[in-house]
């Protein structure tokens, strides 16, 4: 049982809540607070409930605050955490719906210069944007075909559902040069896989080749080595030797015998790496890859990892997360993992843990990850190929 | 001065809530299976005949998915939702159960993860209401809380506190209140835990590590007196039944015969029926006695559906969507009633009569008897059902994914 910090805070307020209200609530009650204390009250909240007990406070006055208030609350959303925004969007959202309902005006300018603001939150921006188009639906018109690439998956959807509905339409019309550009473009913005799907269909049919794990940025080329001894799933907390260095060269002692790295590429489009078939179907046993991604900046990345064999994944010889969890399915983008890479060559290394069970449905043993931004668009390596062999150079 | 300020002001924030209280009433239908997490309400009368436009005292329409089930404070009806291409949208709705009027809608973000098994969605937990407050649990492990009107109280993210605690097929456990706490059970292959939230601060009471073992059951309450002081939640796992004490996390007893980790245990008269190896009846421990097997029946054994109390007699669907009614006291069988199924949510009783909705959303009303089951009528909404229905105030609420229905007439 964990008490500690949170116990505290909890105790803070405690079981004689109402007593208290009744001693204490008197006439000279809370000190007005700005809009930007309360914007801050409620940044200031962690996880655990951190910062609750202003935050509270402060979420309670800004709903009740008029319209004059939602764009503060909006670029409030700028770097605070995710809990933070929830509570700005809660506190948002009562007021527009308030204004909304008194006199069904917004101050649509204010909210259309913030949608087009394209250094603000994309969160932000959407919840303005949905509110502008309640006042004015014809905003529509004008900003989502400029959203291709916007930094909101929401916006960049709604702008390639336009082109690609543009795109359908020209090739019934028989025009196929020119259906192929809108698909061309429409892909080029394409983050979900169902509008790629249905981009990379019609742009084949039309003879045109489309290079999927390119787009999405699987990584296609791996080192594996394995199988390392997962009986009962213990592998999954032991550091074999791949945990604490590569060396491509190294010949170490596997689950039943000597074991050493091999090259693998997958031709599958989707960048699936399935390890029971390109090395054995081992039960109880662990597989290790590696790769480099080069990058000629330092910048934030988020691995999208598929696979329904528990796994860990280092960059750079560091732990950035693991989990055990077996055969519980798997899906494109099935875990989502925010990570730094520097500038240069980065090393990437997954350990990807198969158990023992027996059913048909329990017998896969395979990962597809790939590196792209916070949308989903593929953040491809700055030299063409990913270079993994210390052997080959 | 600030701090005293501060604190007052949640002060005030908390007695509002107890004023503007004025929703509450008798006959709500609070959280997953009911107030009291039975399934069965005190309803004397309810429909027992209805289709799409027959008996439909209102539909409302509903944004993206849901398997939630509706609730029910007083006059007003809460649903949750999520959407959008990843899930990652939540809603919150309530509606005027007078008229099914939306009246208002609040929507929030994800931050933990929204995957799941294609039939499953982030809106697959139920909410929960004290009476004051509502409080909107999803598979992405975001727990909201707000007034009766809409007001956002506090926002909490269980998987943002715990990176681990998910499922990749998505997590199910509705949350239940209990006086001044609100239990949440999110349990996984990987990391699992259950925690009791103070309603007022969302700040947790305590927070315990449960078994690493995937786990969609939801809580069930154990009623020891007239107020809620006594009561013990009871947390269903693979390895058998917790009673804990809500307030302070802390153990009362523990059955530790297993148990299922989809049907939910459900009490009735001090009895617990636990769905493991088959049904099992426990009497919980008086004092320093040990927990009571009454009876256990493997032919019990419920697929999806909890097993259900009601009249005496134990009523549990199996997978082929067979209903095995079984005598409370000693587990015996007494009779046997085919179903068309395939059945998700869990059946609810009242008026002396069962309410059985399939996946294909016909509902079946069966009227128990000592010697047989009759199936009263089978009536269709056209849609997919995956909830367990809501009972209040003379009517059966029941929803699809872009469907909230009122049963009943006006």
């Amino acid at each position: 049982m964990q008490t500690g910090r949170v116990g505290k805070v909890a105790q803070r307020f405690g079981s004689v809540f109402l007593v208290a209200v009744i001693v204490t609530a008197g006439p000279h009650i809370a000190e007005a607070a700005s809009v930007d204390e309360h914007v801050q009250a409620i940044r200031a909240v962690g996880a655990e409930g951190l910062g609750h007990a202003e935050a509270i406070v402060a979420v309670n006055e800004l709903s009740r605050g008029k319209s004059d208030t939602l764009l503060p609350i909006l670029k409030a959303f700028d770097d605070a955490n995710s809990l933070a925004t929830n509570w700005l969007r809660g506190a948002f959202e009562a007021v527009a719906e308030r204004a909304w309902k008194l006199s069904h005006t917004l101050p649509t300018g204010e909210l259309e210069a913030f949608v087009q603001d394209v250094a603000r939150h994309p969160e932000a921006r959407r919840l303005a944007y949905e509110w502008l188009i309640k006042a004015d639906p014809s905003a529509s018109d004008r900003l989502i075909p400029g959203m291709l690439r916007d930094a909101s998956p929401e916006f960049r959807r709604e702008a390639v559902q336009r082109l690609l509905d543009r795109a359908v339409k020209t090739r019934e019309d028989q025009k196929s040069a020119a259906a192929i550009a809108l698909f061309r473009e429409a892909l080029s913005g394409a983050i979900d896989d169902d509008q790629v799907k249905a981009i990379t269909k019609p742009l084949r049919e039309l003879g045109e080749t489309v290079d999927l794990p390119k787009h999405f940025g699987f990584l296609t080329e791996w080192y594996l080595i394995g199988p390392f001894d997962n009986t009962d799933k213990r592998g999954f907390d032991v550091a074999y030797p791949p945990e604490t260095e590569v060396d491509l060269a190294a010949k170490l002692p596997g689950k039943m015998g000597e074991v050493a790295w091999e090259r693998h590429v997958t031709e599958d489009e989707y960048g699936v790496f399935n390890i029971a078939q390109k090395t054995a179907p081992h039960k109880g046993a662990i597989t290790y890859g590696y790769t480099t991604f080069t990058t000629e900046a330092l910048r934030s990345i988020e691995f999208r990892l598929g696979t329904p064999n528990a796994w860990k994944l280092w960059v750079n010889g560091e732990l950035v997360f693991g989990r055990d969890e077996y055969h519980r399915g798997t899906q494109l983008d099935q875990y989502r993992v925010k990570a730094k890479l520097k500038a240069g060559m980065n090393t990437i290394l997954i350990k990807v843990c198969q158990n023992e069970q027996t059913e048909d449905w329990a017998q896969d043993w395979k990962y597809q990850l790939r590196v792209c931004d916070s949308t989903g668009a593929a953040v491809l390596p700055s030299a063409a190929g990913v270079k993994t062999s210390r052997l080959e150079r | 001065m600030r701090t005293k300020s501060t604190l007052q002001s949640v002060l005030l924030v908390s007695i509002g809530l107890v004023i503007n209280a004025t929703f509450a009433a008798a006959g709500d239908w609070r959280q997953f299976r009911g107030t009291d997490t039975t399934g069965v309400s005190d309803e004397a009368t309810l429909p027992v005949k209805w289709s799409a436009t027959e008996n439909i005292a209102w539909k409302a329409s509903l944004p993206g998915r849901g398997l939630s089930s509706p609730i029910i404070v007083g006059d007003r009806v809460f649903v949750t939702g999520s959407s959008g291409y990843r899930q990652d949208r939540l809603h919150v709705l309530c509606f005027s159960s007078q008229d099914g009027s939306r009246l208002w809608e609040r929507q929030f973000t994800a931050t933990g993860r929204t995957v799941s098994h294609p039939k499953m969605c982030n809106a697959t937990p139920t909410p929960a209401s004290d009476g004051q407050r509502l409080f909107a649990l999803y598979s992405s492990n975001d727990l909201i809380c707000l007034d009766l009107e809409g007001n956002l109280l506090w926002f909490r993210g269980l998987t943002y506190d715990h990176p681990n605690v998910s499922n990749s097929l998505g997590m199910a456990s509705s949350p239940v209140v209990v006086g001044d706490t609100l239990v949440a059970q999110v349990e996984n292959d990987s990391e699992s835990l259950a925690t009791g939230v103070d309603v007022a601060t969302g700040v947790s009471r305590w927070t315990m590590t449960r078994p690493k073992r995937a786990n969609w059951t939801s809580a069930a309450i154990l009623n020891k007196g007239p107020t809620s002081d006594e009561d013990l939640v009871l947390l269903q796992s693979s390895e058998g039944l917790a009673a804990i004490r809500p307030l302070t996390g802390t153990l009362a007893w523990n059955y530790k015969e297993g148990a299922s980790t989809i049907p939910s245990s459900v009490v009735s008269d001090g009895v617990v029926f636990i769905p493991s190896q088959g049904i099992t009846a426990i009497r919980p421990p008086q004092g320093s006695a040990n927990i009571e097997v009454l009876w256990r029946v493997g032919k019990l054994g419920p697929a999806t559906p909890s097993p259900l109390v009601y009249q005496g007699r134990l009523f549990s669907v199996n997978g082929a969507g067979v209903v095995t009614c079984g005598d409370t006291k000693t587990g015996d069988e007494k009779w046997k009633l085919r179903l068309t199924g395939p059945f998700s949510g869990s059946p609810v009783a009242a008026g002396g009569h069962l309410y059985f909705f399939n996946e294909k959303g016909e509902a079946h009303v069966v009227k128990p008897g000592d010697e047989q089951g009759e199936l009263v009528s089978t009536n269709s909404l056209d849609e997919t059902i995956l909830c367990t229905p809501a009972i209040a105030h003379g009517a059966i609420y029941v929803r699809s994914d872009q469907t909230l229905w009122k049963i009943g007439t006006n």
